[in-house]
């Protein structure tokens, strides 16, 4: 490193070739807090776990020969229900406009809001949520678990763990047991899995989700986000100045204080200092945090005291286990619980809360000039946003659109191109088609192939008529067959343009599809 | 970050460029375990399953997998789940066949597979048939159109010497009994015939009369019987124009179908009737 960098960025050392290459996990306990977004965090966990473990019980009628389940993905038979609106495979559109919505969803919120979606809807986040709850429940609060981890094994210890652990893994088997839901009709699952007849995909499913809630949400947690999860990574590019995120008034709460009543004690006790004359040294020890290396404080007397007491609030209940103070950092997945523990510490101290806040990084210098930020609304409505909503609504609008203009009848037609056609005894040209027609009914339908010709002759194979019948809510297959008698036009022509049609019997609905005859092309 | 650290108290890894330097921040030590995991899970891999390359061929493993006895299972298992079919369409009359829906599809589908397998090279893979191999899509047959006729066809095969059987009949070749003259006139009779003239009228129709009426009829439509092929019709196996039909005539064709009840079995000879059958130009059964 040149001199004039080292100038700009400092001095950093090479890594000690001694030193370890890995480290082990530092566990964390989140301390309870409580607060407006704790309070949100709840109702969201509720509101998404109800949705996850509920929805494949919702029943909805569709027909007798159609499944009763309002959320459906039967694999097996190619079909995706949700409610009234049922997706066969060739109009997968749907689900990737569905997806490209997501995305831009994504895109909206994290524009707007930063990482919200990793704070509040993550299904990392909310099951890690639930699982600290149980912690919680099971092992006592941060201080309690502190000790417990330091303390040896013993019956208690053990006792506490395996309750733990058995908790978490039913809340797996339940998270498991509810994914299989959505893929074959729930009540018969169940009543196959309890009685062991299910088949074996069901079972290894469950285990294998099983077995990944427990260990994501009881073991690996904030590792998940740190080292696995990609999105960190994306979200932190999709954030600009003027999003609003978890932030810390650092112009408000630096120098770090004590708080009034410590400081007036350190002001007396200072006042005795400074009577006996200059002193050299630290003036006020640090109480050292378990698994975390000393940290220099501010000195307690200075002229201004910043809002900050360092009661470390913050940092006790982060779930990543990260310091919001040491400014936005990719650990961090905003789930708001430092600006509950902050503002807390904030009424007890008398002072003003907020010092932890949604902020938006362009107000920072301005605030911390003493001016007025822009407005919350000022931060949303911006352009950028207002494109991603305009293009998410757009989609969206044009996929209900599509939706309700989907036919009931389809048809594709392939031609049999080897051969192109057939010279019949009596001199006849037949071509064949073979003819898909998709019945989107819930009953059997009878459809009717014609043409707008009518000097041809059209038949079906393997039938005496000109009709195809097709199953309830399924698609079928035909061969059909056009004659041109002898020396008619399209017998005598290379290629002529033809339409077939299907009628469906009963609705009369129709469908037609453009193709081509071929005709003996050396006449 | 679970490390707690300023990034002050991270050393680097000594690379540098543009004043941009990389921390060298310590792995997870459960990443590296995991690593260490699938190491012993690949080793143990290579001991289970074929891996190492050997000098003649690889290591077989102890598991004994290997990816042919994995099909062979796969075929094993198709074989086995089909066998109720196979049993089912052998002992079924063919002439009611299609009115078992399930057996039907299955039959054409198979009959669809083996068609590609032993007939299309003769016949074509879309049944189109050659010059000299009958087009099996239209409405006109040597030898019969009905299902059983077909499958005969297929079981015993057409002038073969591997069955007893076979469909057999023979044309003479004229070249050796009448003068070029004569030939020719034949042929131009034989020609006319397919646009709707007197098959007995004129010199042609005497000679035709004289020679031909034995196989092909005094109609000139032919007789299924001898595979004598009807020629009123727009068909023609090698050909309509007059070098070709002054060869067919003078020397006669010997066109020859294997005997595939030889090769296949009855549920498979079967198969190919039922596709066959279905082609487009297959008849009706009518009561003999």
């Amino acid at each position: 490193m040149g001199h004039k960098a080292a100038e700009l960025y400092g001095n950093r050392t090479m890594t000690n070739p001694t030193q370890s290459l890995y480290a082990a996990r530092l566990p964390i306990f989140p301390r309870r807090v409580s607060g407006y977004f704790r309070r949100l965090k709840w109702a969201l966990m509720l509101v998404t776990l109800g949705i996850y473990y509920l929805t494949p019980w919702l029943r909805w009628e569709r027909g007798p020969d159609m499944p009763d389940q309002a959320v459906l993905i039967d694999l097996a038979n190619r079909r995706f229900y949700f409610f009234m609106i049922e997706i066969w495979p060739h109009e997968f559109y749907f689900v990737a406009g569905m997806l490209v919505m997501a995305g831009l969803a994504l895109f909206l919120f994290t524009a707007a809001l930063g990482r919200v979606w990793c704070g509040y809807a993550c299904p990392q986040t909310v099951w890690t949520d639930l699982f600290i709850l149980v912690e919680r429940w099971i092992e006592g609060d941060r201080n309690a678990r502190v000790r417990l981890h330091e303390a040896p094994w013993s019956l208690h210890k053990w006792r506490l763990r395996i309750s733990k652990w058995v908790v978490w893994l039913i809340i797996g088997l339940l998270t498991g047991g509810a994914w299989v839901f959505y893929f074959t009709d729930a009540p018969t699952l169940l009543r196959d899995l309890a009685s062991f007849s299910a088949p074996p995909v069901a079972y290894m499913t469950i285990a294998i989700l099983t077995a990944t809630t427990f260990v994501f949400g009881g073991f690996m947690r904030e590792q998940v986000c740190i080292y696995m999860c990609p999105w960190p990574r994306i979200q932190a590019a999709m954030m600009d100045e003027d999003t609003l995120t978890v932030a810390y008034r650092d112009w408000r709460g630096e120098p770090r204080g004590k708080g009034l009543r410590r400081r007036a004690a350190a002001e007396a006790a200072e006042a005795s200092i400074r009577a006996a004359g200059p002193q050299i040294g630290p003036r006020s020890p640090v109480i050292p945090m378990p698994g975390r290396p000393a940290m220099p404080s501010a000195p307690v007397l200075t002229e201004h005291k910043g809002d900050c007491i360092d009661c470390n609030a913050c940092v006790n209940v982060c779930p990543m286990g990260i310091d919001i103070r040491d400014g936005q950092q990719m650990a961090c997945i905003t789930c708001a619980l430092c600006i509950d523990a902050c503002d807390e510490v904030m009424e007890k101290t008398g002072q003003p809360r907020g010092l932890i806040d949604y902020i938006a990084l362009s107000d920072a210098p301005k605030e911390a000039a003493g001016d007025q930020p822009k407005s919350v609304w000022r931060h949303v409505l911006r352009a950028r946003n207002l494109i991603y909503a305009g293009l998410w609504s757009g989609i969206g609008i044009a996929l209900i659109f599509a939706l309700f203009l989907r036919p009931d009848v389809e048809m594709t037609v392939a031609p049999i191109r080897n051969p192109t056609h057939v010279v019949l005894a009596d001199g006849t040209i037949r071509n064949a088609y073979d003819v898909r027609v998709r019945n989107k009914q819930g009953t059997e339908q009878i459809f009717h192939v014609s043409l707008d010709h009518a000097d041809l002759i059209i038949t079906v194979e393997g039938s005496t008529s000109d009709k195809i019948a097709i199953p309830a809510d399924s698609q079928g297959q035909a061969r059909v067959y056009v004659d041109a008698p002898a020396g008619s036009h399209l017998a005598t022509h290379a290629r002529s343009d033809l339409r077939l049609w299907v009628t469906d019997q009963e609705t009369g609905e129709r469908a037609a599809v453009d193709t081509n005859f071929t005709g003996k092309d050396d006449e | 970050m679970t490390t707690h650290k300023d990034d002050k108290d991270i050393g680097t890894t000594g690379h540098s460029w543009d004043g941009i330097e990389e921390l060298n921040n310590p792995l997870p030590r459960w990443w590296l375990w995991t690593l260490y995991g699938c190491i012993v899970w690949a080793v143990v891999y290579t001991i289970l399953y074929p891996a190492w390359p050997m000098v003649s061929g690889a290591t077989s493993g102890v598991l004994g997998w290997s990816t042919r006895g994995a099909v062979a299972e796969e075929i094993a298992a198709v074989d086995e789940a089909q066998s109720g079919l196979r049993a089912e369409l052998e002992a079924t009359d063919l002439n009611t066949l299609a009115a078992n829906e399930p057996l039907h599809r299955f039959a054409v589908q198979a009959g669809g597979s083996l068609f590609a397998n032993n007939c299309a090279q003769c016949h074509g893979a879309g049944a189109a048939g050659a010059k000299g191999y009958p087009n099996l899509l239209d409405d006109d047959w040597l030898w019969g159109g009905q299902i059983e006729q077909v499958a005969y066809t297929i079981r015993h095969g057409i002038r073969n010497e591997d069955d007893p059987d076979a469909r057999y009949s023979q044309m003479p070749a004229f070249g050796e009994i009448l003068t070029r003259p004569e030939i020719d006139t034949l042929v131009a009779h034989v020609q006319s015939l397919s646009s709707g003239a007197d098959p007995l009228a004129g010199a042609g129709g005497e000679m035709f009369s004289a020679n031909c009426v034995a196989c092909h009829g005094e109609d000139a439509k032919g007789n299924r019987d001898m595979g004598a092929p009807n020629l009123t019709d727009a068909i023609w196996l090698y050909g309509s124009d007059t070098a070709t039909l002054t060869t067919t005539i003078s020397k006669a064709r010997f066109g020859v179908m294997p005997a595939w009840g030889l090769r296949l079995d009855e549920a498979e000879v079967r198969a190919l009737a039922a596709y066959v059958h279905q082609l487009g130009g297959g008849e009706a059964t009518t009561e003999e």
